[in-house]
């Protein structure tokens, strides 16, 4: 079945110029192989496609059940030359944690906080 | 063991944060960041216009607050202008020993060194006359030459938010500049806590719902031991809540490769980073790594670019965001038969029923970017119908102070301390 993000992960995201980080957490650890299966480079991509116009990077941290997202070009210049009302990325964070992930009836209630 | 209490974030976070940190006790010292990357530039511009400006000025309001604490306090207040910093906080605290680390400073030196920008390549030379404020980041062990000068107060320029932190372990357990996974270990505390309540319950999206008491929230304390291990914690009775998620979501906050965590004192490896619950807004930090340190340094340099505008209009039902579309398109309208063209512009239409319109434009050339700003607020009487929050006025041109990082190598740069008292 398909369920947001958001009922198995928490998240938070920030800046670094015009570049902005994803930090996707599981709430469980049995939620992790479901992280990497589900939540890819491309899918993240697609899910920000009219805001992320450069590149996404994935990094793992496997001892905290977390990926990082790097995202390029993601804030229309960044720091004090971006014009967006979200200047900073702090609200990528939040939205990743509404793309749909495939996950089974049994996992879900695992995965689940 | 060592208490180590984080009361600033940011430059205008929570004013009463330090002192409620002080008076609910005890802590050892007291970190204070001060610094984001365009604060330098906003207190350049001060220095220009009062050569005795150029630093958070709260700083030494606050410093008067706490000054019988007994806590020691390590702050990058000083920002372009740490001597002055330091001599204010003398003023309204005679019986104070202040250093100050100096040296982070590098603007009159920018000639001396062939800087390309990190980012895109690019030689500083297409910049370089509009440039503001240029600092090297330092790392903690200037930090900890200060600290042992039995100074009650460590003031610093730029320095690496995290450096605030591993400076009191440095000094404290006396760790060596080669100590690499203790440095790393040093370093993961300070950039759990050096956001402040981002690490306690601020800024959580982990059942955020739940987080209580956000009124009264705690700033975090790092409970830290010679061996590198420490807890992140904060006051008994306070609000928030510091948790396994909201310390997870902190570790992983403005992080680039997590494996790579570039600071002046080490590269730290987040991946191998442990962390356990240690009972009630208790959490263990452990398993840090670290490789020797790097041979460049980062410089952020601020440079004028221009300016810019952003302005809000507010519609009611009925057709709310219908509204706001066709109220932007008359401002392009108007501007385009102006003539007015911008380096950039942006229109964003927030809600449904009520909806906000927010419009903001940048260039370089700030008349055509004021000819803009009048050409918002006429809609309230000459645009689609029940236009709202215009009470502000007019939007207001801001000055772009843009942000130019590179990199230069370590010995360019040469830290030294001065005590006052």
């Amino acid at each position: 079945m398909k369920v947001q993000l958001g009922r198995i992960a928490h998240a938070r995201s920030g800046d670094k110029g015009n570049l902005v980080n994803i930090g996707v957490i599981a709430y469980k650890p049995e939620a992790w192989p479901i992280l990497l299966r589900e939540v890819t480079e491309e899918r993240v991509k697609e899910h920000f496609a009219d805001r992320i116009e450069g590149t996404v990077v994935r990094y793992e941290l496997p001892e905290i059940q977390a990926l990082n997202f790097v995202c390029t070009e993601a804030l229309m210049g960044g720091g004090t030359l971006s014009l967006l009302s979200d200047a900073q990325g702090k609200s990528f964070g939040g939205g990743i944690l509404g793309m749909e992930v495939e996950i089974d009836d049994t996992m879900l209630t695992l995965c689940v906080s | 063991m060592i208490r180590i209490g984080c009361g600033q974030g940011f430059w205008g976070d929570s004013p009463e944060a330090p002192v409620r940190l002080v008076e609910d006790g005890p802590l050892d010292y007291l970190v204070l960041d001060y610094l984001a990357e365009v604060t330098m530039s906003i207190l350049q511009k001060q220095k220009r216009d009062n050569p005795a400006f150029g630093y958070a000025r709260d700083f030494p309001a606050l410093m008067e607050r706490i000054q019988h604490s007994g806590v020691k306090v390590i702050a990058n207040a000083g920002g372009v202008n740490p001597m002055a910093c330091a001599q204010e906080i003398r003023r309204r605290c005679p019986g104070l020993k202040v250093a100050v680390v100096l040296g982070d400073d590098i603007l009159d030196r920018l000639r001396e060194h062939k800087l390309l920008n990190m980012d895109t390549g690019a030689p500083l030379s297409t910049v370089i006359d509009q440039v503001l404020s240029a600092n090297a980041y330092i790392g903690a062990f200037p930090l900890a030459e200060a600290l042992a000068t039995g100074a009650d107060v460590v003031v610093t320029g730029r320095c690496s938010d995290a450096a605030l932190v591993l400076a009191p372990m440095v000094h404290r357990f006396g760790w060596s500049e080669t100590d690499w996974p203790l440095l790393a270990a040093g370093i993961v505390a300070g950039h759990i806590v050096e956001c402040g309540a981002q690490c306690t319950g601020g800024n959580c999206l982990a059942a955020w719902e739940t987080i209580p008491d956000l009124a009264n929230i705690g700033y975090p304390i790092v409970e830290a031991h010679e061996d590198g291990t420490v807890v992140i914690t904060k006051h008994e009775g306070s609000g928030g809540r510091v948790s396994l998620a909201s310390v997870k979501e902190q570790l992983v906050y403005e992080v680039g490769d997590p494996g790579a965590y570039y600071t002046p004192d080490v590269i730290a490896d987040f991946t191998t980073v442990q962390l356990v619950d240690a009972g009630p807004n208790r959490v263990a930090v452990g398993g840090a790594s670290g490789r020797p340190r790097p041979a460049l340094l980062k410089a952020s340099i601020a440079y004028h670019w221009g300016w810019k505008a952003a302005g809000t209009l507010t519609y009611g039902p009925p057709k709310a965001s219908e509204k706001a579309r066709r109220a932007a398109a008359i401002v392009n309208e108007r501007c385009a038969k102006l003539g007015l063209t911008f380096d950039k512009q942006v229109t964003e239409v927030f809600g449904e029923e009520w909806a906000m319109l927010r419009m903001a434009v940048r260039d370089r050339n700030k008349a055509t970017v004021e000819r803009w700003t009048r050409e918002m607020i006429p809609l309230v009487l000459n645009g689609p119908p029940g236009a709202t929050g215009y009470g502000e006025g007019r939007p207001k041109a801001h000055e772009v102070v843009a942000y130019w990082p590179t990199l230069l190598p370590r010995e360019a740069v040469t830290t030294r301390i001065e005590v006052l008292g």
